[in-house]
């Protein structure tokens, strides 16, 4: 070990080179775009922003599904001519029930439930109880759709985000039900909130035949042009997933602000059917179970446009559309968890961080050089290079830095020390036992290698179940100190050695400095 | 030319006779562990946001800030803060609320921080909103249990290395004094009123893999021993191995101890709570290397170590 071959010598200068060179994207402007330029990004700790957990309702999920296949099955039935009675929802169960006309009819109806479609495999179960036959959703499955809701709404997320003109937005899913939404810059996230808590789920629904009392196959919804409740269809007559624009215009007869839209030619046709068949009655247009508006059909309306006009001032307004363009969710997310740092607080935070480095650093060398002269100041080269490489492998990953890593990077500096202290101390003790300068080093090297190993590896298993069980900062803070550790063998094991090598071959000392 | 050393911590010739204080390292340790223990149920930990849920907002007020008129607004808002606070400057104020009870406690939750918001930039024009956290009482508590198992896997993680690597005997003693300086730094954060969140988990974590890592390199010297001196009496061959590993222990304690130092002093109101923590958990990882990881060895293995060395 104690003759490096030139390759060797090579390799360890290439990579504390590379080290070097992946440092710079953070101190410099790119030259130039072609250029592959990564830097570490700055948490929102340091950065100031607002971080958004978001929670996936699935209780809603399972009651939209419910109702549909609830429609479904009556369709179904309908269409095969098969009679049933008292129709029955249980969402606490997650379950449809009803009972068969006769006790004849009871296996064609079963069948006919078996046939429904499911959205996703084993969807739902089909059984027997007491007569009735009941459909049962399955929990797997509702997770299983839960995960697809979560892709479909971190796409909707992401356009209503980006329609806010949030620099830099962060997107991502979490578990099965939770988006994670990071926002750097944004120290007032009420906004995005009320966008987000918006489901912007928009249907266009008759109102029951007496609108005052509550009927089979309706439902009292919050009137909120009137503030009264008012009974509505269950069954929607045209959805918003037709839409294909909407914009906030100001309206020509009122002179408020109104939100116009535009309808597919499905939606046009299923519209135009809607109001021709309905002239005189009372259409409501409905956003996410609150009634806006439920004007009179004057005319059939064919064209696929219309304009929704409910106590709007420009802010409600272009927000709606903002959220009619975006798309509605497939169920309503909540804000389960939120934090903000402020702009100065950030900056105080990166400037705390850096000072108590650099301070940490300073001392860490001063007391190395001070206690193991020569190769203190090599093991102080030797670090200088962990910090280096650890910001190059951060750059390289493009890795996020909040002030608990920042704090991992400074133990890590102090306990990569370690491995020094240990080969230096072991030298020593090879020197009192009166070895020559070369095998004291040699032996020196040999055994405290092992030890070294051995006390990075328990380190090294410690942090990476903090990495996998941790969550937030703690990951981040696991995350340095992984790669640190990581380095750190790289520096002491290879770097240190090396310098006091090739020392020791240049100077070809009669004692050790040790 | 600072070419040799200038200092040392012990001369090296020197032989301390540790193993004549263990019985007096063990009782002082294992009192101060059991009265941890009863403090960590009476007054227990504070809890931080991270684990009990809830709001705090952290505002700079552009004069000092005037708390009675801050608690007035909160109020005339429909809003009652458990604590309106200073800290740091006489313009920062820290308010927190516990998560509220009730079945819509987390859409509360998160309504209310807004509502915080702006009573009192009402009621102060010009204040700077610092941090404004809310944690839901669900998140809460599975922030709580990932933490506890990161904890609990990691000591496991530490258990089965040392027993692969080293013998039977070593692994328990680590483990035994590993769990007795947890409940010593859990204690101290009973005491200290430090708040026990999410970074506290970090930093227990990080202490308790620095002192494994002292205790490692202390095992490593006494199987080295055990190996070379075949005949030397187990207790003072473990003196021995502390006495020849002494200056090291002692160095790396410092190096990590000054490097958290500056954390401590200028690492801001995240870190300070962190860095003192770790710089307690620093102290009785080393002591706890010298006086207690290596009598318990005595007292586990006193017999079995020497013969299985002797037999082989």
């Amino acid at each position: 070990m104690m003759y490096y071959s030139r390759l060797r010598l090579l390799g360890v200068a290439g990579i504390c080179l590379i080290g070097v060179l992946l440092c710079l994207p953070n101190f410099l402007r790119s030259p130039s775009p072609s250029l592959p330029w990564r830097q570490i990004h700055l948490g929102l700790d340091l950065r100031g922003g607002s971080y958004l957990l978001l929670q996936l309702d699935l209780k809603s999920l399972e009651h939209d599904r419910l109702q549909s296949l609830q429609d479904q099955a009556r369709q179904t039935l309908l269409d095969r001519s098969l009679g049933y009675r008292d129709f029955a929802r249980d969402d606490a169960s997650a379950s449809l029930s009803f009972m068969p006309r006769s006790d004849a009819e009871r296996d064609a109806a079963l069948k006919a439930m078996q046939s429904l479609p499911p959205v996703v495999p084993n969807e739902f179960t089909t059984s027997e109880k007491d007569g009735r036959i009941v459909l049962t959703l399955q929990h797997d499955a509702m997770l299983a759709r839960a995960r697809e809701a979560v892709a479909q709404s971190i796409e909707i997320v992401r356009r209503r985000i980006d329609a806010t003109g949030a620099i830099d937005p962060s997107i991502a899913r979490e578990g099965d039900d939770r988006i994670v939404v990071e926002l750097p810059g944004v120290s007032d996230p009420e906004r995005i909130k009320s966008l987000l808590g918006t489901t912007a789920r928009l249907t266009f629904r008759l109102l029951a035949p007496n609108p005052s009392v509550a009927s089979p196959g309706s439902t009292m919804l919050e009137d909120e042009s009137v503030h009264t409740q008012v009974a509505v269809q269950d069954h929607v007559d045209v959805d918003g997933t037709d839409l294909t624009n909407a914009g906030a215009v100001i309206d020509q007869q009122s002179g408020g602000w109104a939100v116009t839209f535009q309808l597919n030619s499905a939606g046009a046709t299923a519209f135009a059917n809607v109001t021709r068949a309905n002239v005189g009655k009372r259409f409501a247009i409905v956003l996410d179970n609150k009634v806006i508006e439920a004007p009179n059909i004057i005319s059939p309306i064919t064209a696929g446009n219309g304009q929704i006009t409910g106590g709007f001032d420009a802010r409600s307004a272009s927000d709606l559309a903002l959220l009619l363009r975006a798309g509605a969710l497939p169920a309503p997310l909540s804000v389960v968890e939120q934090r903000t740092i402020g702009p100065s607080l950030g900056a105080a935070s990166i400037h705390a961080g850096i000072i108590s480095l650099l301070t940490g650093l300073l001392l860490v060398i001063a007391f190395m050089v001070l206690f193991y002269g020569r190769f203190g100041l090599y093991a102080d080269i030797a670090l200088f290079a962990n910090l280096i490489l650890m910001v190059a492998i951060l750059s390289l990953f493009q890795a996020t830095l909040t002030l608990p890593g920042m704090a991992g990077m400074l133990l890590t500096l102090g306990m990569a020390v370690d491995a020094n202290i240990l080969i230096n101390e072991r030298i020593r003790e090879e020197v009192k036992r009166g070895r020559g300068p070369l095998q004291a080093l040699q032996a020196g090297f040999d055994r405290a290698t092992g030890t070294i190993i051995d006390s990075n590896a328990t380190a090294f298993l410690a942090h990476v179940m903090l990495f996998v069980f941790g969550t937030g900062p703690v990951r981040n803070f696991a995350l340095t100190i992984t790669i640190g550790i990581v380095t750190t063998l790289f520096t002491t094991l290879l770097l240190s050695r090396l310098l006091v090598v090739r020392w020791y071959a240049l100077a070809r000392p009669k004692e050790l400095p040790v | 030319m600072l070419s040799r050393p200038l200092f040392r911590f012990v001369r090296d010739d020197r032989r301390i006779n540790f193993m004549r204080g263990r019985h007096m390292g063990l009782i002082v340790s294992a009192v101060l562990s059991i009265a941890s223990v009863i403090l960590f149920f009476q007054p227990g930990l504070k809890l931080g946001l991270d684990f009990r849920g809830g709001i705090i907002v952290e505002a700079q007020t552009p004069g000092p800030a005037d708390f009675g008129k801050l608690r007035a607004a909160l109020d005339h808002a429909g809003i009652h803060p458990d604590a309106v606070q200073a800290f740091g400057s006489p313009r920062d104020v820290r308010i927190s609320i516990n998560a509220p009870e009730g079945a819509d406690r987390e859409a509360q939750t998160q309504k209310l921080v807004d509502g915080v918001k702006s009573a009192i930039s009402a009621a102060e024009p010009g204040t700077q909103v610092l941090r404004a956290d809310a944690v839901g009482a669900s998140v809460s508590s599975e922030l709580f249990r990932d933490g506890l198992l990161a904890l609990g896997f990691s000591l496991a993680m530490i258990l089965i290395y040392i027993w692969v690597r080293f013998e039977r005997e070593f692994a328990i003693s680590a483990v035994v004094t590993l769990i007795l300086d947890l409940t010593k730094t859990v204690g101290f954060l009973a005491i200290t009123r430090f708040e026990f969140d999410l970074v506290m988990v970090a930093a227990l974590l990080t202490i308790l893999g620095y002192s494994t890592n002292d205790k490692v390199v202390v095992y490593d010297r006494i199987r080295e021993n055990l190996r070379k001196y075949r005949t030397m009496p187990l207790r003072e061959l473990l003196d021995l191995s502390i006495n020849e590993t002494l200056n090291r222990t002692l160095g790396t304690s410092m190096t990590v101890f000054l490097a958290a130092l500056p954390l401590a002093l200028f690492g801001g109101s995240t870190l300070t709570g962190f860095a003192t923590v770790m710089l307690f958990g620093i102290v009785v990882g080393t002591s706890s290397s010298i006086f207690i990881a290596a009598p318990l060895l005595l007292l586990m293995g006193e017999k079995r170590l020497r013969k299985e060395v002797a037999a082989d």
